[in-house]
This record gives C-alpha cells, sequence and structure tokens, in this order.
C-alpha cells in the first residue's frame, strides 16, 4: 500500500504525516509513506486544497488534516 | 557536511558583528530597548483581547465552514459573476492557512474557472486573510483595516477581470478543453443560521472588547458602548458559551482547540520575531530605531507617487510571514511614512514575495506572472495614491 501526503512543507501537512505514521503503528500495518511537495504534482492529483492523502493513487481525502482515528478508519477500509 | 561549512561561516559572521556593531553607543541601545518596549506594547495590548480571539475565529472557519461548498463556485461551468465575488472574498475562508492559496490558485486556474477568477483569488486570499485583517484594523487603525480588506476585495476582481481579457484568445481555447475539477463531497453541517450565530458571538466579543475610549468626551453613542463595553462583551461571551454547550459536540471543541492551537503555534513564534525586527529596526512610533526616521520620510513620507509606487515594489517583493507586517508597518508609519503607501505596502505586501512569484510562474508561466505583478504593484500604488489622498 503506498500512502502519499500531498503538501507543500507546512505544518499541516507535517502533522498529517504524523498522524498517520501513528495510525499505521496503532493498525500494526506497514505501507510506504512519501510527501508530494510539488506543486505540479499536487495540482496532477486534481487537489484543491492541501494536505491531501493519497492511497495508492486515489485521493482520499483533502483539505482538512486527518486525525489519528480518521486515518485509520481510511486504512481499514483498504 | 553542510552543515559544517554553514557553521563555518557563521563564526566570522557573528565575530565580526560582535567586533564592530556599536554597541556602547546610544544609538545602538535605544533600538534595542525600542524592540522589547514594542514587544511589551503587543502582549499588553493586543494579545489578549485581539490576538487569541481572532485566533479562534480563524480556528473556527478553519474546522467549521464547509469549504467543499465555497469551491464549487469555482468550477469550470459556474457562473462568472458569481466566480468572481467569490473568489474575492472566499480569502477569508479559504485561505486561513496561506499554504492553501497555491494549490487552491492552481486548481481553479488548470482545471476550473479559469485565469480571472483565479488570479483574483490568488491575489485577495492572503491580502483578506482574517486575521491579518483583525490585527491591522486593532494596531494600524480601522481605516486602514477596512482600507485593507474592501482593497483586497475590489481589486482582486479588477485584477481578475484584467487578466482575463489580457489573455482572452488563450482562455477561449482553454475552456474548450477544460477537465472539471473534483469538488470532492459536501460533508454534513449545522444549520448554517447556528454556525452563523456561533462566529456571531466571537465576533462580538472581539469587537467590543476592544471597543476604543478614543472619542472620549464627544458623547453621543461611540462614547455610550464604551462605557459599557464590558457588558456587551460579557453578554456575548455567555451566548457563545450557550452556543457551545448546546450546539457543539465534544469530539467537535476539540477538533476546533487543536486548530486554533496549531495556528497559534505556527504564527505567534513569527509574529515575535517581527515585532521584536520591526522595533529594532524602526522603533516604536515617535522613537528612533536603527534606520533613521528621515530615511523612510524621504523615501516614502507623505503621498507622492513614488512613494506609494515605492512602497509596493518593496511590499510586492518582500516576504511577509502572516501578520508580520502589521508592526513593520507600524514601525513603518511611526518613523514617517505616509498612510497611502502604507495602504500600498499592506496590499502588495501579503499577496506577493520573490519565492512566491517563482511558484506563480510555475503555474502559469512567465509572462502571465509578470503581467499579473504588474497589475498588482499598479492596483496597490494607484489605491495608496487614493486612499492617502482623502484620509491621509
Amino acid at each position: 500500500m503506498k500512502i502519499e501526503v500531498l503538501g507543500m512543507g507546512c505544518p499541516k501537512c507535517r502533522q498529517t504525516k504524523e498522524n498517520i505514521q501513528a495510525a499505521l503503528a496503532e493498525l500494526g500495518r506497514e505501507a510506504e509513506l512519501a510527501e508530494v511537495k510539488s506543486l505540479k504534482e499536487i495540482a496532477g492529483y486534481g487537489v484543491m486544497m492541501t494536505p491531501a492523502v493519497v492511497i495508492d493513487g486515489e485521493v482520499k481525502l483533502s483539505g482538512k488534516v486527518p486525525g489519528v482515528e480518521a486515518v485509520k478508519s481510511l486504512l481499514e477500509a483498504e | 557536511m553542510k552543515k559544517q561549512w554553514l557553521t563555518f561561516l557563521l563564526i566570522p559572521a557573528v565575530f565580526l558583528l560582535a567586533c564592530f556593531l556599536p554597541f556602547s553607543s546610544w544609538r545602538f541601545g535605544g533600538p534595542i530597548k525600542e524592540a522589547l518596549l514594542m514587544l511589551q506594547e503587543y502582549a499588553r495590548e493586543h494579545f489578549l483581547l485581539c490576538l487569541v480571539p481572532a485566533f479562534f475565529i480563524a480556528g473556527g472557519i478553519s474546522v467549521f465552514v464547509n469549504q467543499q461548498a465555497v469551491i464549487k463556485y469555482f468550477g469550470a461551468s459556474a457562473n462568472k459573476v458569481l466566480a468572481y465575488s467569490v473568489a474575492a472574498v472566499s480569502g477569508t475562508i479559504l485561505a486561513v492557512c496561506s499554504c492553501t492559496v497555491l494549490p487552491l490558485f492552481s486548481g481553479i486556474y488548470r482545471r476550473g474557472a479559469g485565469i480571472g477568477p483565479a488570479t483574483a483569488f490568488l491575489y485577495s486570499g492572503p491580502a483578506i486573510n482574517v486575521l491579518a485583517i483583525i490585527l491591522t484594523a486593532r494596531v494600524l487603525g480601522m481605516e486602514l483595516g477596512v482600507a485593507r480588506a474592501a482593497g483586497a476585495a475590489v481589486f482582486s476582481v479588477v485584477i481578475g477581470l484584467a487578466m482575463h481579457f489580457i489573455f482572452l484568445k488563450e482562455e477561449r481555447e482553454k475552456a474548450k478543453t477544460a477537465a472539471a475539477f473534483a469538488a470532492g463531497a459536501e460533508e454534513e453541517d449545522r444549520p448554517l443560521w447556528r454556525n452563523g450565530l456561533y462566529f456571531a458571538s466571537m465576533v462580538g466579543i472581539l469587537v467590543f472588547a476592544n471597543w476604543s475610549g478614543a472619542a472620549r468626551g464627544e458623547g453621543g453613542i461611540w462614547e455610550f458602548i464604551f462605557r459599557i463595553k464590558w457588558v456587551l462583551t460579557g453578554i456575548f461571551l455567555a451566548s457563545l458559551v450557550g452556543i457551545l454547550i448546546a450546539w457543539f459536540k465534544k469530539d467537535e471543541l476539540k477538533e476546533w482547540a487543536v486548530c486554533t492551537w496549531t495556528f497559534a503555534r505556527q504564527i505567534l513564534p513569527l509574529l515575535f520575531i517581527g515585532v521584536l525586527v520591526a522595533g529594532v529596526l524602526l522603533g516604536r512610533p515617535g522613537h528612533e530605531g536603527l534606520i533613521p526616521s528621515s530615511w523612510v520620510a524621504n523615501l516614502v513620507g507623505g503621498n507622492s507617487l513614488f512613494a506609494n509606487l515605492f512602497a509596493s515594489v518593496a511590499g510586492a517583493l518582500t516576504y511577509f510571514a502572516t501578520l508580520t507586517e502589521v508592526p513593520i508597518l507600524q514601525g513603518l508609519i511611526g518613523a514617517g511614512m505616509g498612510r497611502g503607501p502604507a495602504l500600498a505596502l499592506l496590499l502588495a505586501g501579503p499577496a506577493l514575495s520573490l519565492p512566491n512569484m517563482l511558484v506563480i510562474r510555475s503555474v502559469m508561466g512567465t509572462k502571465k506572472t509578470l503581467v499579473f505583478i504588474a497589475l498588482v504593484v499598479s492596483m496597490a500604488t494607484v489605491s495608496g495614491y487614493i486612499f492617502g489622498s482623502v484620509w491621509g
């Protein structure tokens, strides 16, 4: 499973990444976690508001920092 | 290895500064004192009653306002008049965190309503930032605060329309092949009127807690309100508490608190540094900093077209972290900057900066970026000039 965090480097995006890492740890799952910082690539996903979370190429949410619980529900659905 | 080079350069730099800065002369002791006194002024007068409520409001907007509903207005098939109007003011809702402006701009430009609304939003987003307007009104006065907000909204539409017509042929071509963007799912919301009251109560607290007694002695309704301001603030505070208990769930409140804290944590340290820098370089109004007031008065004093232009260009190039433009402007005005050029700087500063221009260029290309910059600088210069002539 590949998880990408889309964001241009502001604290919200860092927080999103941390929440994802925490959720992965709590669920005991592993995933490839990458950060997408280039505006071109972010725009390429059709994302308008960062931070955004992309799992296996699909935009799962955008515009808010997902809490650890929210990330866990996303991951459990995969 | 890179870190070592940095230290290697830093040590002689600090050494030279330590050697040659004229610490013993009064001239230098003054600015440090000014910096600390300015910081004290912010801590005493603006922090509790203005900044703190403002951060809660910004947090509330970020968490509770349905942003997807606003984004719908930027679609390729959306009503153009609405798209421009929404672009002009939605910065307050969408751009609370300045880092959302660029992806949103890129989205509107490439997949949405086109270059007009996109550049309108690009300009007004940072300029109409809710925290910045609140602090500007508080520190620099209501007139500059209102002028800044109104100027940003009005000129964003003008700039957007100008960009649209200048590049009309290209826009028409693009419209034929534009892919629609994913607007995202709309979230379940509490009724609009409840959200409205929630925000109104916070704004009420903010407005009445800061009601100035400047017009004391003149009587009339202004002064009457001043006398009962704490009663009014208390009433709004009580309504807010009631609203929170009645209509808000616990984890919503937690989300709100976390978001507020995130903004504060991100913005306050930079504001702190901005105040100190403004104090050192420019001094508080009526006092001298490192930069002699005569330099400031010569370059940007009065209301000449040159002063306004200089302020615009300087503002456009310089990067201002959110809110830092306020203490810097306070210092500049105190050191002799005219109110017209001050507005010019407020209108050109937050929206543009050198690094920011490079990113915009990667989205729109060099030519359009240069036209955009030229439009912003001229709008800012003209508005500053007009404001200075009438309200200076």
